[in-house]
C-alpha cells in the first residue's frame, strides 16, 4: 500500500529540487521563478496527500487558496520581469543590486 | 497493485521533470517540462481523490500560467550565455545542500513517523462521492472570507500587473490634474500695452 | 486682644499690597501714606498689647486662629502667642520700622523704586510680626523664610548694580546653609514632640532631656543637644554668627533705611529671639548653650577687630552689628536670656540711629560713604552729629546710656556663668569693649571731626538733612538714652518676663545672684564707673582720639608695624575667601565633574550618543550582509529552514 510517508518523500524530492534549482540557476530570474513554482507544488502535494489521509476537506480548500496566491504572485512577477527587462535589457540577478546597503 | 504502479509512475515523473527543469539550458525547454511535471502531479492529486484540484491545476496552471510563462520566454530576448556562466561551479553545493535537506527531511517524514501504522490508508469513496460539491461547501460556507480575500488578491494582481507594464502612448491625449490645479495667471494671459505708430501708448 | 493682634499684623499687609500693587493709582506720596498708616496703627496697638500684657499683668494668650493644614495627625495652625517677650519684640519691631518708614520719605526721595521700596519694607514689617507673634514652629519659620525673601528684595533693591546682586545672592545663599539647619531642627522637634506648637513642645521637653539618638552607630547624641544645635545653626545664618556672618557687611549694598531695619534691628536679631523663645529647649542642653556662648564671644570679638580696618562708613556699622549680636548670643549661651532680649532691644535703637544717622550722613555728602573723604562734618550736620554721638556713647556703654545697662548685664552674666566656655567669652566680651569704643570713635572722629578731606563741590552744598530724615533720628536718639534706665530694672533684676522665659535651677540661681545687687539706677551708674568695662571704653575712646584727632600718622605706622595683621584683618580673616575657594570652587569643581563625567561622559557619551552609535555600528554590520543580490537572500532562507528541520530532526521521539 502506497503510505502518507510515500507522497511526502515525493514533496520533499520536488522540493530538494527545486532548492538546488534556485542554487545552480542564480542568474536566470525566470527560472528562478519556475522553481518556486516547484516548491509551490511540493507543498501542495504535502496538504493534499494529508488532506486525503486526515479525511479532511480543509487541506484542499488550502491547495486552493495556495494556487490563487501563486497565480496572482506569477502574474507579478512576471509583469516585473517584463518592466526589467525593458528598462535593463537584462534578467541576469547579478545586474540587479540597486537595493545593496 | 496497480494503485503502486500509478504513483510509482507519477512520481518517477515528476522527479525527472523536475530535474529537468533546474538543468535544462534552454528555459523554452525548461517551461515544457514544468507543464510535465505539474501533469503528473495532477496524476498523483486524482491518487488522492482530490479531483476537482488536479483539474484546475491543469486547467488554470497548465492552460493559463505556464503559457504566461511561455509567452514572456519567448518574447524576452534573453542572452543565454551569459545566464549560464557559473552554471557547472554551483553544482557541488547545490547538491550538498540538495542531498542535506533531502535526508533530514526523510527522517522526519520517513515511514517511522507517517507510515502506515499512524497513518491508516482511510477507504475509497463511494462512486456517488462528489469532491467538487465537498470543496464548494467547505470553500463557500467554512472559508468564506478568506474565498473573498483570495479574490481581491486576484484582482489587485491583475491590476498590478497591468499598472506595471502599461506604457503610456504618446498619442493618448489625458488631463493632467496635478498641473491644472498649479496654473498662474501669467501662465495663461500676456498683457501688452496697446501703443501707436509713435511708441506712446 | 485677639482680634487686636490681628490688626497688627494684617495693617502692614494691607499696606504693603496697596503701596506694592496699587500702582499710579496709589502714587508715589499715597505709598508712603498708606504704609506709614499701616505702620503706625501696628505700632499704636501694639504698644496697647505692650501696656495690657507688660504693665497691666495680663495672663499670655495662646490662640489658634486658622488650622494652616494637616497632616498624618499633625495639625498646623496660623495662631498667636502673645507674652511678654512678644509684646516687647513688637514694640520694637513696630516702632524702628515706623521710624525707618518716615526716614525713607526722605532718604528715597529721587528714587525711581520709591513704591515698591515702600511695599517691600512694610512686608518686611508684617513678615517679622508673624515671626515674634507666631506661637507654632511652623509659622516662625515662615515668618522666619519671609523676612529673609524681603532682606534679599531689598539688598538687590538698586538691582542694576552687579554688587548688589551679588549681595543679595550671597546673603540668600549663606541664610539657606543656615535655614537648612534650622530646618533639621524644627523636624528633630516634630519627630520627638509629634506637634510643632511651642506650649506642647516645651511641656514635653523635660521628658525628653535624657533621650538620646544616634547620628551615626555607635556614638549616641543628647536628643536636646543636637536639637538645640541646629536649632542655632538657623540661628547663626539669620544673626550672622561667625562662620554664617559673611553676607551681613555685604547686604549693606542695599539701602541705608534698610540697612537701619533689617539688617541692624530688626531681622538680624531674630535669632536671638528664636532662641531665647526657645529657651525651655536650651536650658536642656548645657553643650548646646557652651556652643551658643562660644561662637556669640568669638563673634563679638572679632568682627569688631573688623570693623577697625574698613573705610565704609556703613560697613564699620555693620561690622559693629555683627559684633553686638555676638554679646547677644553670648548672653543667650550664658541663659542670660533677659539681657540678650534687653541689648537686642536697645541695640534696636540706637543701632537704627547709627545707621539712619549713617544714611543723614551719606544724604549730605551725595552718596559718598567713605570716610577718608569726610571730616569735620560737625558744623554742617549739627543735628546728625548729636544724635549720632548719642547712638556712639550708647553703643560702647556710656554710663547712663541704653548701651550701658544691657552690656554691663550681658557682661556680668557672662562673667558670672558656669557654662562650659564661659571663660572665654567673658574675655572676648571685655576685650570687645575696648575694640567697640576705639572703632565707634574712630568713625565718630572720622567723620565728624577734624579736618575736611571732602571735594570743594560736595563742601558747596553740605547741609543739613530735612525734617523727614531727621525727626526719626531724634525720635530714635531718645530711647537710645532713656530705655536702658527705664528697663535695667524690671528686665534684669525684675520678673519683667515672667514665664515666656524659662531657666533651669543652676541657672536660675546665677540669675538671682546677678540680680541679687540691684539698688537703683543710680548706684548702677555708679557701680559701673568702677568696673573694667568703663575704663576699657574710656580707653577706647581716647586711643581713637590719640590715632585719628591727635596724631593722624599713628594707624598708618601702626598698620605697616603690624602688616601681616592687618592684611588678615582686611582679608576679613580670609571666610570670603575659604567660601569661595572651598564651596563656591568645591561645588564647581564637582559641577564640572558631573558635567565631565554625567552629562558629557555619561548620559550624551553613552546613553545619547552612544546609543545611536551602537545603532550605527550595528547597522554598519548588517549592511554588509545586505548585499542586494536575490541568491544571497534565497540562500538565507535555505539555511534558515535547514536550521529549522535540524530542530524538527533533534526533537523527533525515538
Amino acid at each position: 500500500m502506497i503510505s502518507l510517508s510515500h507522497y511526502l518523500i515525493v514533496g520533499a524530492a520536488l522540493f530538494c529540487l527545486s532548492v538546488a534549482g534556485i542554487f545552480i540557476n542564480r542568474k536566470n530570474v525566470i527560472v528562478l521563478l519556475m522553481c518556486i513554482e516547484l516548491m509551490l507544488l511540493a507543498v501542495n502535494l504535502n496538504f493534499i496527500a494529508f488532506s486525503h489521509f486526515n479525511q479532511d476537506i480543509a487541506g484542499q480548500v488550502f491547495v486552493f487558496f495556495i494556487l490563487t496566491v501563486a497565480a496572482a504572485e506569477s502574474a507579478i512577477g512576471l509583469a516585473i520581469l517584463v518592466v526589467l527587462f525593458r528598462n535593463r535589457r537584462s534578467i541576469n540577478v547579478e545586474d540587479l543590486d540597486t537595493l545593496r546597503g | 497493485m496497480l494503485e503502486q504502479i500509478i504513483f510509482y509512475a507519477f512520481s518517477a515523473l515528476v522527479v525527472a521533470a523536475g530535474a529537468m527543469v533546474i538543468t535544462l539550458r534552454n528555459p523554452v525547454h525548461a517551461v515544457l517540462c514544468l507543464v510535465v511535471a505539474f501533469f503528473a502531479s495532477a496524476g498523483l492529486w486524482m491518487l488522492l481523490e482530490a479531483e476537482f484540484l488536479a483539474i484546475t491545476l491543469v486547467l488554470v496552471y497548465v492552460g493559463a500560467v505556464m503559457v504566461l510563462f511561455m509567452f514572456v520566454v519567448m518574447m524576452l530576448d534573453i542572452n543565454l550565455a551569459v545566464l549560464r556562466e557559473g552554471f557547472a561551479g554551483y553544482v557541488p553545493v547545490a547538491l550538498v545542500f540538495a542531498v542535506l535537506m533531502m535526508v533530514s527531511i526523510a527522517l522526519v517524514v520517513g515511514p517511522k513517523h507517517f507510515g502506515l501504522a499512524l497513518f491508516a490508508a482511510p477507504l475509497p469513496h463511494a462512486a456517488d462521492y462528489n469532491n467538487t460539491l465537498a470543496l464548494g461547501r467547505s470553500l463557500f460556507a467554512q472559508f468564506l472570507l478568506p474565498f473573498e480575500a483570495a479574490a481581491v488578491v486576484l484582482l489587485v494582481a491583475i491590476i498590478a500587473a497591468i499598472a506595471l507594464t502599461l506604457r503610456p502612448s504618446r498619442q493618448t491625449k489625458a488631463p493632467k490634474p496635478e498641473r491644472q490645479v498649479q496654473v498662474r495667471r501669467a501662465d495663461r494671459v500676456r498683457l501688452v500695452k496697446d501703443m501707436d505708430a509713435e511708441g506712446t501708448p | 486682644m485677639k482680634e487686636l493682634c490681628l490688626y497688627i499684623v494684617l495693617a502692614p499687609l494691607l499696606g504693603a499690597l496697596l503701596a506694592g500693587l496699587g500702582g499710579r493709582a496709589v502714587g508715589r506720596a499715597g505709598s508712603h501714606w498708606v504704609t506709614i498708616l499701616g505702620v503706625g496703627i501696628s505700632f499704636a496697638l501694639s504698644v496697647v498689647v505692650f501696656s495690657r500684657v507688660v504693665l497691666g499683668h495680663e495672663p499670655p494668650l495662646n490662640v489658634n486662629l486658622y488650622t494652616w493644614l494637616g497632616a498624618g495627625g499633625v495639625d498646623f495652625h496660623v495662631g498667636f502667642l502673645i507674652d511678654q517677650l512678644t509684646a516687647t519684640m513688637m514694640v520694637v519691631v513696630t516702632f524702628v520700622s515706623w521710624m525707618v518708614h518716615i526716614y525713607t520719605v526722605g532718604y528715597m526721595h529721587d528714587d525711581p523704586g520709591y513704591q515698591r521700596f515702600f511695599s517691600y519694607i512694610a512686608l518686611f514689617t508684617f513678615s517679622m510680626l508673624m515671626l515674634v507673634m507666631a506661637n507654632n514652629f511652623l509659622q516662625l519659620f515662615f515668618g522666619w523664610e519671609a523676612v529673609g525673601v524681603v532682606s534679599y528684595l531689598l539688598i538687590g533693591f538698586w538691582y542694576q548694580r552687579d554688587t548688589a546682586i551679588y549681595a543679595n545672592l550671597k546673603a540668600f545663599l549663606v541664610n539657606r546653609v543656615g535655614d537648612f539647619g534650622f530646618l533639621l531642627g524644627i523636624a528633630a522637634v516634630l519627630m520627638s514632640c509629634g506637634t510643632l506648637d511651642y506650649a506642647a513642645v516645651f511641656a514635653k521637653a523635660p521628658s525628653l532631656a535624657e533621650t538620646t539618638i544616634t547620628l551615626w552607630s555607635g556614638h549616641p547624641w543628647s536628643l536636646m543637644t543636637v536639637t538645640c544645635v541646629l536649632l542655632f545653626v538657623g540661628a547663626m545664618g539669620k544673626s550672622a554668627q561667625v562662620p554664617l556672618h559673611v553676607w551681613l557687611p555685604d547686604s549693606m549694598e542695599g539701602p541705608t533705611p534698610i540697612s537701619a531695619l533689617i539688617h541692624a534691628a530688626t531681622m538680624v536679631t531674630a535669632g536671638i529671639f528664636m532662641v531665647a523663645r526657645m529657651s525651655p529647649l536650651f536650658e536642656l542642653s548645657t553643650t548646646a548653650l557652651s556652643v551658643v556662648l562660644v561662637i556669640g564671644g568669638i563673634t563679638a570679638f572679632f568682627m569688631g577687630l573688623l570693623a577697625l580696618v574698613q573705610n565704609d562708613i556703613k560697613r564699620v556699622v555693620a561690622y559693629s552689628t555683627l559684633s553686638q549680636l555676638g554679646y547677644m548670643t553670648a548672653a543667650l549661651g550664658a541663659s542670660a536670656y533677659s539681657a540678650a532680649i534687653f541689648h537686642l532691644m536697645t541695640h534696636a535703637f540706637f543701632k537704627a540711629l547709627l545707621f539712619l544717622a549713617a544714611g543723614s550722613v551719606i544724604i549730605g555728602m551725595h552718596h559718598e560713604q567713605d570716610m577718608r573723604k569726610m571730616g569735620g562734618l560737625r558744623k554742617y550736620l549739627p543735628i546728625t552729629w548729636l544724635t549720632s554721638l548719642v547712638g556712639s556713647l550708647a553703643l560702647i556703654g556710656f554710663p547712663g546710656t541704653a548701651g550701658f545697662f544691657s552690656k554691663d548685664a550681658i557682661i556680668e552674666a557672662v562673667k558670672l556663668s558656669h557654662t562650659p566656655g564661659a571663660a572665654i567669652g567673658y574675655a572676648a566680651c571685655l576685650v570687645s569693649v575696648f575694640v567697640t569704643a576705639l572703632y565707634t570713635f574712630r568713625l565718630v572722629f572720622l567723620v565728624f571731626h577734624g579736618q575736611e578731606r571732602m571735594d570743594h563741590h560736595t563742601q558747596e552744598h553740605l547741609h543739613e538733612s530735612p525734617a523727614v530724615v531727621w525727626v526719626p533720628l531724634v525720635a530714635l536718639a531718645i530711647p537710645s538714652l532713656v530705655i536702658g534706665a527705664i528697663g535695667v530694672g524690671p528686665i534684669i533684676f525684675g520678673d519683667y518676663f515672667g514665664g515666656s522665659i524659662f531657666l533651669n535651677a543652676a541657672h536660675l540661681e546665677a540669675n538671682t545672684e546677678l540680680a541679687g545687687e540691684f539698688h537703683g539706677v543710680t548706684a548702677i551708674i555708679l557701680h559701673g564707673l568702677l568696673q573694667p568695662p568703663f575704663w576699657l571704653a574710656m580707653a577706647g575712646v581716647a586711643t581713637a582720639w590719640l590715632c585719628y584727632l591727635k596724631q593722624p600718622s599713628i594707624p598708618a605706622r601702626v598698620g605697616s608695624a603690624l602688616a601681616p595683621l592687618r592684611r588678615i584683618l582686611e582679608a576679613k580673616y580670609g571666610f570670603d575667601t575659604f567660601n569661595a575657594w572651598f564651596f563656591a570652587g568645591g561645588a564647581r569643581g564637582v559641577g564640572w565633574l558631573l558635567w565631565r563625567a554625567g552629562d558629557v561622559g555619561l548620559i550624551d557619551g553613552v546613553i545619547v550618543n552612544g546609543s545611536a552609535r551602537l545603532v550605527g555600528w550595528w547597522s554598519q554590520v548588517l549592511r554588509g550582509l545586505q548585499s542586494g543580490y536575490l541568491y544571497h537572500y534565497a540562500f538565507a532562507m535555505i539555511l534558515g529552514l535547514l536550521a529549522l528541520l535540524a530542530v524538527f530532526v533533534h526533537k523527533m521521539p525515538a
